[in-house]
């Protein structure tokens, strides 16, 4: 087939992972990262080349009836557990992989030659891009799968490379401990995953996205009506797959890894923390979205888990001090938006906007939140510090990170024409169609995002001008700053693209979706971030007190926000005071003094049983005599009394 | 080989003949795979292959030295061969008496052999015995810490359960004729004709299932492997725990589910119970441990106990997972314990409170311990994954409720095997080096690393080519799965 070459993204990142771990300390850093970049390029091209062929080919029974194929380029059989449910590894393409396609190999392009740059002089250099290119490959392959078994596969891979590269400065105890808690509350959320793909693969007998997917209401009814504690088997699958989504996306409450996360290097949480992996749970929703259509109560939980986390999360972006953490906070807020999308989005509804509203997002989302990560990345990089507090004034020092910070700020806010605005806004459409409340809940929560990233703009490039000293900021090399012009000018015109187009729900009756600016949402999405926008300019233009003070008047709502609402203690106390102190440590317990100790016993009975006995072989004829007489007397008895 | 060890005089030589002997092993494990695949496609579709020339050496009581092969016991045998090469390896600079340390270490690599190639029960059981035995010396002589307590514990427990075993063969051996005429301990003979009552299966199914399950560390009998395996040298816990315990797993399909599917299909919830729990408790135990080995030794439980959970579901695919859980088991938990031994060896403490750091130290055992962390929690292209799934997926596949939610609650070891796994990692090597001392220490030697990569090749093939393996296990579990359908 003619896009088989599509493989190529695959393979070549997996090969530059196994070379550079292997003989990459043998290399010269600058070898290993040039090598590494360039194969990442050379993927970039192929990826690129196989989306515009998928989205712009006219042959091979691409398009029928004005709706576009999927096409499955490749299916190796992995391995085979009965004769119908058979682990694949193999390329699907339809209009989300390839527009995933293109986001994934953008970023981690820009993020490959970013780093160049930003990890000059980083001790184990080679190891770094060894496991970027370990990243590529498996969030391509998890992108690329045809069945959900091969989702799970690489969706562990992506976990695991997401735990390496957090644990990169492996000497920190806190970015190990980052690391750990990373892989472990997404472990946890890939359990119901995996129960999940059990009870599904269970009923319908397959894993295979595109029989799921071709006749969802079939699929659905395989289970027959089969309940489990109240609920549909069906509606528990979907949400336990769902479960897994919510943890890689980190939706509320398995979000706890995500601000953690950002102790891995930069670069690292511009591609896998806000670009790329965060956003797997979003795509394995708009994979099976036909299945969930057709069931109300897990779109439901859907909906309500992505409106209360977009809410939760930009309260808490509003009051943390250091930048990545409020650009943690915000990706999730902004993921959250995503997620509520899907679930507004019924098919019945507005030709299921929400759906298509919620790519789009990812997309736009994807690029000016790279954006904003990398310049963090460049800020950090020139006053060396997280926190606001040792920032301020940077404008003067850093013109082109002003600008594009600036850009992405605009974009994220959702001011036209930057191209936050045009999917945000779609997103606000679908809401609003499917209910009021949903509608004003994100119009709200929009209002606060604009705010928080302007207070982070302010904090950073305008409020005071703290003494620098000897070691004044500086603009970063020019690795670090063609990526961020780059995006930069992405984000300005990616919501120009005509994204309903390509992306759409995918039934025949409802191709060809065009992206209408619906006048009422627009204006007053946004005349609230323009509300917000101001808000945050008074309040952070120039050093003062507002800030302080108000915070002082909401003491108590403040201090929480500020402690992200203590849910971290909660699952400190539980892992710790309940789960190893309450269960781990009595079981160990249990296992050295109960049962090994039974075992004990017995070998101590045997033991002084036999030292008991041994006295009876004493070798005196008098006492085996006497031994005699008594058995002999007793033998007598019995029988005596037997015969009576 | 064991001859040849007698006759050496020095160290040299012993390793020079101890190299040879397991090179020569490895060898001929692949040539039977290949021979076995040859005749498969030959079209040969007897159940066991290789039977010709049974050696009677027992007239009266119709003992044979009956051997045979199917997939299980050809894929089972390939691992033992990986281990023991990896084994001599690790045990390198054995010291005092290395001579007769590798002349016990053989005799308990034949035990293993015999025990797999046997189809006549009481040649198995000798093997079994022969495996054993020398384990107590083993330890006894060149354990560590508490050996002689350890030892004994190991013995007499796995004896313990040697005495089910003798009882059960026994009562299948007297029922083996049903119809009056010869007696047979040979496996097949009795499978064929269903003998055994199914009124004496009730009895008989216990009593070799927990014989066997004593040694697969089955819940309430497990507490001799922490122990065992904190005390015993390196390349005997590897092969105690790679091998040996699959000693367990193996007899308990091979006799007690394969001669008695009755009393199987009956009583499979009772230890389905055990086995689940096992599964769950080992994990949890294995969260609050200190000592390197002991983590090891339940996270063994709890790998040991997925096998057995997986046998009793009695159908194809969960037990195509069983026997690829333990290979899968037998070869990382060998990786670790020759990283164990390695690392031990340098530090002279297990205790992974006393230990930080060592990554950049010894990158090589770092590596390699990570890499063997993430094949135990289940990454996906190491063997742990493959193994887990396939259980997962066959044991979900049970018409009965009951068994699809003890598969779910088997399946949350999954995240916390991440937690202890992920705990040692960050402790043992990440963060700051905690003592002075260990900053002088050196890397991994030639043979060191040999021995480890060995293993992790070995891990990563089935990790990425899984179907070839599987196949074959499939293959064989078809036949005898059949008899529950």
């Amino acid at each position: 087939m003619e896009l088989s070459y599509t493989v190529a993204v695959l393979i070549i990142p997996v090969f530059m992972f196994l070379f550079l771990g292997i003989v990459g300390v043998k290399l010269s850093k600058k070898t290993a990262g040039i090598l590494g970049t360039l194969a990442m390029g050379v993927t970039t091209v192929i990826a690129y080349a196989a989306a515009i062929t998928y989205f712009f080919g006219t042959d091979q029974g691409q398009v029928v009836d004005g709706v576009r194929q999927q096409l499955t380029v490749l299916d190796l059989t992995w391995l085979e557990f009965t004769k119908n449910l058979v682990i694949k590894i193999g390329v699907l393409l339809d209009p989300i992989s390839a527009m995933m396609l293109i986001v994934i190999s953008t970023v981690s392009f820009m993020v490959h030659l970013y780093s160049l740059g930003y990890m000059d002089g980083e001790r184990g250099f080679q190891r770094y891009y060894a496991f970027l290119s370990l990243f590529t490959f498996s969030m391509l392959g998890l992108v690329l799968a045809t069945n959900i078994f091969q989702m799970y596969i690489f969706w562990e891979l992506v976990g695991v490379s997401s735990y390496l590269l957090i644990g990169f400065y492996y000497t920190l105890p806190a970015a190990v401990s980052a690391s750990k808690k990373a892989f472990i509350v997404t472990r946890f959320a890939d359990l119901g995953f995996l129960v999940g793909i059990l009870i599904l693969s269970f009923y319908t007998d397959t894993f295979d996205f595109m029989s799921l997917t071709s006749d969802p209401q079939a699929a659905i009814s395989t289970a027959g009506g089969a309940t489990f504690l109240g609920c549909s088997v069906m509606t528990w699958a979907l949400t336990l797959i769902f479960m897994g989504g919510a943890g890689k996306s980190a939706m509320f409450p398995l979000h706890i890894w995500l601000p953690d996360a950002m102790e891995g290097p930069t670069p690292v949480s511009a591609l896998i923390h806000a670009a790329t992996m965060v956003v797997a749970g979003v795509y394995l929703v708009a994979r099976l979205f036909p299945l969930y259509a057709v069931d109300v109560t897990a779109l439901e939980i859907i909906t309500v888990v992505g409106a209360f986390t977009a809410l939760y999360a930009a309260a808490v972006a509003c009051v943390q001090s250091d930048i990545k953490r409020v650009l943690a906070f915000s990706t999730i807020s902004q993921i959250a938006f995503m997620i509520t999308a899907l679930g507004v989005a019924t098919p019945e509804l507005h030709e299921g906007v929400g759906y298509m509203a919620s790519m789009f997002h990812l997309f736009t989302h994807a690029m000016f939140k790279a954006l904003l990560f990398l310049c963090a990345g460049a800020i950090i990089h020139a006053v060396h510090s997280n926190e606001m507090s040792a920032m301020g004034g940077l404008r003067k020092y850093m013109p082109i990170c002003h600008i594009a910070f600036l850009i992405g700020c605009l974009a994220i806010a959702g001011i036209p024409p930057f191209a936050g605005f045009f999917s945000k806004d779609e997103i606000l459409v679908a809401a609003y169609a499917k209910s009021p409340i949903w509608g004003v809940w994100l119009s709200v929560v929009a209002g606060m995002t604009a705010f928080y990233m302007f207070r982070l703009y302010y904090k950073i490039f305008w409020w005071n001008n703290p003494d620098y000293g000897h070691h004044t900021p500086h603009e970063a090399p020019m690795t670090m700053t063609f990526p961020l012009i780059f995006l930069g000018l992405v984000s300005i015109v990616a919501g120009f693209i005509p994204f309903g187009e390509f992306v759409s729900v995918g039934r025949a009756d409802y191709s060809g979706f065009h992206i209408h600016v619906d006048p009422k949402v627009a204006i007053s999405s946004v005349v609230i971030a323009v509300i917000g926008i101001v808000l945050a300019t008074v309040m952070y233009r120039k050093e003062n007190d507002i800030p302080e003070r108000l915070a002082n008047r909401f003491r108590g709502l403040w201090t929480a926000a500020y402690h992200r609402f203590y849910i971290d203690e909660i699952y400190q106390f539980i892992t710790h005071k309940i789960i190893f102190a309450r269960i781990s440590k009595p079981i160990a317990w249990f296992d050295r003094r109960i049962i090994d100790g039974t075992m004990d016993l017995l070998a101590n009975v045997t033991n002084s049983a036999s030292f008991a006995v041994r006295r009876m072989q004493s070798g005196s004829i008098q006492t085996y005599v006497w031994f005699y007489l008594v058995g002999a007397v007793a033998v007598a008895v019995i029988t005596i009394l037997c015969l009576i | 080989m064991l001859g040849g060890l007698a006759l050496c005089k020095n160290i040299k030589q012993v390793r020079a003949v101890a190299t040879v002997g397991a090179t020569a092993l490895m060898a001929l494990a692949i040539y039977l795979v290949i021979a076995f695949l040859n005749l498969r496609a030959a079209g040969n579709d007897a159940e066991m292959l290789f039977t010709e020339g049974a050696l009677t050496w027992f007239e009266p009581l119709n003992i044979k030295l009956a051997l045979g092969v199917d997939g299980i016991s050809v894929v089972m045998i390939v691992l033992s061969a990986f281990i023991v090469f990896a084994g001599v390896f690790a045990s390198w600079k054995m010291d005092p008496l290395p001579k007769e340390f590798f002349m016990w270490f053989c005799l308990l690599s034949t035990g293993v052999f015999g025990f797999f190639i046997s189809i006549d029960m009481f040649t198995m059981f000798m093997f079994y015995e022969v495996a054993l035995i020398p384990m107590y010396l083993l330890i006894g002589v060149w354990g560590s810490g508490n050996k002689m307590y350890s030892a004994m514990k190991l013995t007499l427990m796995l004896m313990g359960g040697s005495a089910f075993l003798m009882l059960g063969i026994l009562g299948i051996y007297y029922h083996s004729a049903p119809e009056g005429g010869q007696l047979t301990m040979n496996i097949l003979e009795i499978a064929q004709n269903d003998a055994v009552p199914h009124s004496w299966q009730y009895f008989l199914f216990p009593m070799t299932f927990v014989g066997f399950g004593v040694l697969g560390a089955m819940f309430p009998f497990h507490t001799w492997s922490p122990d065992g395996h904190a005390s015993a040298p390196t390349a005997v816990s590897m092969l105690h725990a790679g091998v040996l315990m699959k000693l367990g797993g193996y007899g308990c399909f091979r006799i007690a589910i394969f001669l008695m599917p009755f009393a199987a299909n009956e009583l499979a919830w009772i230890f389905l119970t055990l086995t689940g729990i096992s599964v769950v408790y080992g994990a949890f135990s294995a969260c609050v441990q200190t000592d390197l080995k002991y983590i090891n030794a339940y996270s063994s439980v709890s790998h040991c106990g997925m096998v057995l959970f997986a046998i009793l579901m009695l159908n194809t695919t969960a037990m195509t997972g069983a026997v690829l859980q333990m290979l899968s088991h037998g070869l990382m938990t060998a990786l670790f314990f020759a990283l164990i031994g390695m690392i031990y060896g340098r530090t002279h403490t297990r205790d992974i409170r006393k230990m930080g750091g060592l990554m950049r130290i010894m990158p090589f055992l770092g590596v390699g311990y990570v890499i063997a962390g993430l094949a135990s929690l289940g990454l996906p292209g190491l063997s742990g994954f493959v193994a887990e799934m396939t259980i997962f997926v066959g044991s979900f596949q049970h018409a009965d409720m009951f068994h699809r939610v003890f598969t779910i609650v088997a399946c949350c070891s999954i995240v916390i095997t991440a937690v202890y796994i992920l705990r040692v990692v960050g402790k043992l090597l990440f963060g700051a080096v905690q003592d002075e001392h260990h900053k002088t220490l050196t890397d991994a030697e030639w043979h060191e690393r040999l021995s480890t990569i060995t293993l992790i090749l070995a891990v990563a093939a089935i990790g990425c080519f899984p179907n070839f393996f599987s196949s074959i296990i499939t293959e064989a579990a078809e036949p005898i799965m059949k008899l529950f359908a």
